[in-house]
């Protein structure tokens, strides 16, 4: 009697502790993921809030510090009136100018790829494989190799410090990337569909249009929000192959933080930071799924 | 001919014809492709190979100088300080992100509420360009304005943090504010292998009484090595053409001291007129990126073999 009793408090300190102990390692988890989360955060939130607050009160109060004044200014200032190098017309022709050039690369690189992908895995020839990894070098050579090349094509071209010149030459070095992707889709879809197709009578278009196109959605978003942000984001040949009105945002951005006047109007660089990191921030947001498999998939492969 | 044509059409050429050029159009399609792919990848990487061998300064000329722009390179200081950044950053940059990224990936993956919220947030920065990130953390380094001044205006008046603007630390600037950007990225890449361990293997060990540690350290870590090797080379293709967050972040200073190679040959080629050199930098660059991806394509190809054989 008096044993099982103590048995049964010993099982429930067993249990308190055991209790105690998923708290702690609960409680540990949380807090350590909270801790990171703000570091992550912070800075984004720094940079929300400075875009609101009075230039005045950040020289005051410094950057990080809480909202004592809103005020929407800054905004306007940066999209369309702020000075960079001599013009004041904000960020707006340059946020054009990247919407310009991604675009219709984006499109491009996309389309060609996936003619590529469906060719490299449907109907694959004699010697296929191996210009597919010659392609695929393409995804590693430093961008650094082609700037001379690209500036003497360019300049040959007329398209040197030209919106249409940083088209080409993303099209081309998209094509590894959107060829890479849309091909390893398209080895999944059985070949008994397009071998049918075929006894059937379809031809090569009719199969891509009533057989892949209609299968492709996932591959085609996943590859058009992994060349937009790329290109959207890109730096080196924006900065490298135009200047001033033609420049894209990234390359404006750096313009515009180094032009430092007397007072850093850190109201103006915060809202047009923001504008600058929005469409790529908008497209994370709402095709998160998309963006991660995108990622994982361009990283493994 | 053509009445004779008229009378008895016979299809057989243009049915030929078409069916020649049904079959040769996957061909045709993938033609430009093929010739782009083969410029940029042999003709581009050939051509800034002999402009690096050239005598080229301000134009790009073909006079045959040998190695010559190869041993200025190498004999110079800002280049030494270029590669040896490039070391101390990619060591730095790799392991903390991969070591931050898997901690995150393990936290997330014990069954948190909230799942892909706490994913949203460690991933977000990747969706932004290193150019934005630098910026912003560049205001965050600076003394007057930034972290520094917020921990002054707590109480602690002889707080200094100055990473950024100082020669000897900057460097570590670069390198914290890489690893915030790219940890998120080692993070879903191990969430995903963790997620894709066969879960009979997990029961067995607690069945067997292994505690959370020791499954994670014994049976989940060891099946995904892979994938470290796989972020691991990632991150050191990208830690090679680093530009983009330096550019934005330091601008290669204080003085020299956060030069890295993609900057340098930037320099070189489009602000101080020395094509030929840059371009050997650019070689440089590239023999850099083949050393990593060289053996770890024949790695690959060598497991995947391996793998078939077995299954």
């Amino acid at each position: 009697m008096a044993d099982a009793v103590l048995d049964q408090s010993l099982d429930h300190r067993a249990a308190t502790v055991a209790a105690r102990r998923h708290f702690l390692t609960r409680f540990v988890i949380y807090g350590l993921l909270v801790i990171f989360a703000a570091i992550y955060l912070v800075p984004l939130l720094v940079v929300v809030l400075n875009s609101f607050r009075d230039q005045q009160e950040i020289a005051r109060n410094g950057l990080i510090s809480l909202p004592r004044s809103f005020r929407l200014e800054a905004w306007g200032q940066a999209w369309s009136s702020y000075c960079i190098g001599g013009t004041c017309e904000g960020m707006q022709r340059n946020f054009y100018n990247s919407l310009k050039m991604t675009i219709p690369a984006t499109i491009i690189s996309t389309a060609v790829g996936a003619m590529n992908g469906y060719i490299l895995s449907k109907w694959r020839f004699r010697g296929s494989e191996a210009l597919f990894t010659c392609m695929l070098l393409g995804v590693f050579i430093p961008g650094q190799i082609s700037l001379m090349p690209w500036a003497f094509i360019l300049g040959n071209l007329g398209l040197s410090n030209s919106v249409y010149g940083l088209v080409l030459i993303h099209v081309i070095q998209g094509i590894s990337f959107t060829t890479l992707f849309c091909r390893n889709y398209y080895v999944s879809i059985p070949d008994d569909l397009i071998k049918a197709a075929r006894i059937d009578g379809a031809g090569f278009w009719r199969i891509f249009r009533k057989i892949i196109l209609p299968l492709s959605s996932p591959i085609l978003i996943v590859t058009v929000i992994w060349q937009f942000t790329g290109i959207w984001n890109e730096y080196l040949f924006g900065v490298v192959f135009t200047s001033g009105q033609q420049q894209p945002i990234t390359a404006a951005l750096v313009a515009l933080t180094a032009s430092g006047t007397n007072v850093r109007a850190y109201d103006v660089m915060s809202a047009a930071v923001l504008i600058g990191a929005l469409p790529p921030l908008l497209i994370y947001l709402f095709g998160g799924k998309y963006f991660v498999r995108g990622l994982t998939q361009g990283a493994i492969k | 001919m053509s009445n004779h044509d008229l009378i008895l059409p016979v299809p057989a050429p243009a049915r030929l014809w078409r069916e020649r050029l049904g079959s040769a159009m996957p061909l045709l399609v993938l033609g430009p492709s093929l010739v782009a792919s083969f410029v940029y990848v042999f003709v581009f990487t050939g051509w800034t190979l002999y402009i690096s061998v050239s005598n080229s300064s301000l134009l790009p000329t073909y006079g045959f100088v040998g190695l010559d722009n190869y041993a200025s390179l190498w004999a110079n200081r800002r280049w030494n300080i270029a590669y040896t950044n490039l070391f101390l950053f990619s060591g730095f940059y790799i392991v903390g992100s991969m070591a931050v990224g898997l901690l995150l990936a393990i936290l997330i993956d014990q069954r948190v509420r909230g799942e892909a919220a706490w994913r949203t947030i460690f991933l977000y920065p990747l969706a932004v360009s290193f150019i934005v990130t630098g910026t912003v953390w560049s205001w965050l380094y600076n003394p007057v304005d930034g972290i520094q001044a917020l921990v002054r205006g707590l109480g602690w008046t002889s707080f200094s943090f100055a990473l950024a603007s100082d020669r000897h630390y900057a460097i570590y600037a670069v390198i914290i504010t890489g690893v915030w950007q790219a940890s998120g990225f080692a993070m879903a890449l191990f969430l995903a292998g963790l997620r894709s361990v066969d879960q009979d293997l997990v029961k067995a060990a607690q069945i067997d009484g292994a505690s959370t540690f020791r499954i994670y350290r014994k049976v989940l870590l060891p099946t995904i090595a892979p994938i470290f090797l796989a972020v691991a080379v990632i991150q050191i293709q990208f830690a090679i053409k680093t530009f983009d967050l330096v550019a934005a972040l330091t601008k290669g200073g204080p003085g020299i001291s956060t030069t890295f190679p993609a900057i340098y040959v930037y320099d070189l080629m489009f602000q101080r007129g020395q094509i030929g050199e840059g371009a050997a930098a650019a070689i440089m660059m590239l023999a850099a990126v083949a050393v990593v991806l060289v053996p770890y394509s024949f790695w690959v190809v060598w497991r995947r073999r391996k793998e078939a054989g077995h299954g």
